[in-house]
């Protein structure tokens, strides 16, 4: 069942970037692809309990902070050691300047 | 006083696991987001420069060995591919490990697969128990990469600048790996599902040796030898050199890379072989900023950080005294002091023992 949430403003993200959202004690990823899409993942790395969101966006991959895991953010695809399972991904859409994801 | 158990699945794991060290949260200063994503810019160009200039000294120097094969003339050329050889190889396989080296995968892969052979290490091994320093750094029972361990063995620790060590591990290492066995430090982590990736990896490094073995034995000449395998030995000095400063003589079992880890200021030289590795608790606190990017990280934090050590003779002559003393009592490490402007250490946060320290 959808259970959309606003997650921030459009403007909120820089293109080719990522910020934290946290709602309801769980925490997300919002994502601002170089062609000015946007997606949201889980906000943690499935290696190892880092926030993604301080990690580095290039192209269509999120990159972890910690170990430098990388994962495509658009698919969840894990893209190889030290990360070896996919990223939870979340639908998104835009409504009146704001990033709704939904989480449910 | 502590007794440490460096086996990765022992008393000091449990208690690591059980006090929250293990996967801690660890102290990072505060730097803007959009500083940081400028930091952690990936690009190709100055890890391909970097990397041609290696490739070129390397033939260049491989070459001199091959053309003075048998005179004394051989010797500064086996000097400078060794170095090459048995001690650049390192900072290229850490760099390329964490995939920071170049912006496009593939070269960091290609680089990360030729100088994990040129090490002796078994590239999807270490992939997996770099990680785990990086979580875990100089926490025992968890961290798999502590050069030194407490009480200090002094006698390892010279013979490990001939090489002697790591090639009387490293070789029998790759070739248990090759028969399909792996350690249950190495399984602790290394996941199952790469586990045979790990068995095929060394199964390759050891038919290299082999062939080159063959080679040398149809030939009758070290020459090969010399060339693939032997520099491990005659060339690690500056490895050692520079990364035995990385962490010796300072805190373990804390989660606060000031402590813990060293920065030291080398020559030009030396850091062009180790590629900025020098910056090691910048590199540590945010392994996300590529090799080239260091000396500016520093400049950024260094407010917050110990003062470096000026130079590797001045930080070994700090290093020194403190293997004496963790000899006799092995809890003992060196504090270093923070500048004013840094925020203070954490001991709630990370229940280092102070009174521990004596500077």
């Amino acid at each position: 069942m959808a259970d959309w949430v606003e997650a921030c403003a459009v403007g909120d993200v820089d293109e080719e970037d990522v910020i934290r959202f946290d709602h309801g004690g769980r925490t997300f990823a919002i994502y601002r692809s170089p062609d000015d899409e946007f997606f949201a993942t889980d906000g943690y790395c499935t290696h190892e309990k880092a926030h993604l969101a301080d990690g580095l966006v290039m192209d269509d991959i999120i990159e972890c902070p910690k170990h430098n895991g990388r994962f495509n953010y658009k698919t969840g695809a894990a893209k190889g050691a030290p990360v070896c399972v996919n990223l939870k991904t979340y639908p998104v859409k835009i409504e009146a300047g704001k990033v709704m994801v939904d989480i449910g | 006083m502590t007794k440490r158990d460096y086996s990765l699945v022992g008393e000091s794991t449990r208690i690591a696991i059980e006090t929250g060290l293990a996967s801690a949260e660890w102290y990072h200063t505060d730097v803007p987001r959009k500083a940081m994503k400028e930091l952690m810019r990936r690009s190709d160009g100055p890890a391909i420069r970097d990397t041609l200039i290696w490739i070129v000294a390397i033939l260049a120097s491989a070459a001199g060995i091959v053309w003075f094969w048998g005179t004394w003339w051989v010797v500064p050329f086996l000097f400078v591919y060794g170095v090459l050889y048995g001690s650049s190889s390192d900072s290229r396989w850490h760099e390329c490990s964490h995939g920071t080296a170049f912006r496009t995968r593939w070269m960091n892969d290609v680089v990360y697969q030729i100088a994990s052979f040129m090490l002796m290490r078994n590239p999807v091994q270490w992939r997996w128990s770099h990680a785990r320093h990086h979580t875990d750094t100089i926490i025992v029972g968890r961290d798999a990469e502590i050069a030194v361990m407490r009480p200090p063995d002094l006698l390892k620790a010279a013979l490990a600048f001939t090489g002697i060590l790591d090639f009387r591990y490293s070789l029998p290492i790759l070739v248990r790996q090759a028969f399909g066995r792996l350690s249950d430090d190495e399984k602790s982590y290394i996941p199952e599902m790469e586990q045979g990736k790990a068995v095929v990896a060394a199964r390759w490094h050891i038919a290299i040796y082999i062939a080159t073995i063959a080679l040398a034995l149809y030939t009758r000449s070290w020459l090969p030898l010399v060339l693939i395998g032997l520099p491990r030995l005659y060339g690690t000095w500056h490895m050692v050199t520079t990364g035995l400063l990385q962490h010796i003589g300072l805190a373990d079992n804390v989660v606060d890379h000031r402590l813990n880890t060293r920065t030291v200021y080398m020559n030009p030289i030396s850091r062009f072989i180790y590629w900025n590795m020098n910056y090691h608790v910048e590199h540590h606190m945010f392994p996300m900023v590529p090799y080239h990017a260091l000396p500016r990280l520093h400049e950024l934090i260094k407010h917050d950080l110990p003062q470096p050590n000026p130079s590797m003779w001045h930080a070994y002559r700090e290093v020194w005294p403190i293997l004496l003393r963790q000899l006799k009592y092995e809890d003992y490490y060196l504090k270093r002091e923070l500048p004013p402007t840094a925020r203070p250490y954490r001991g709630e946060f990370h229940k280092v023992d102070m009174s521990a320290a004596a500077e």
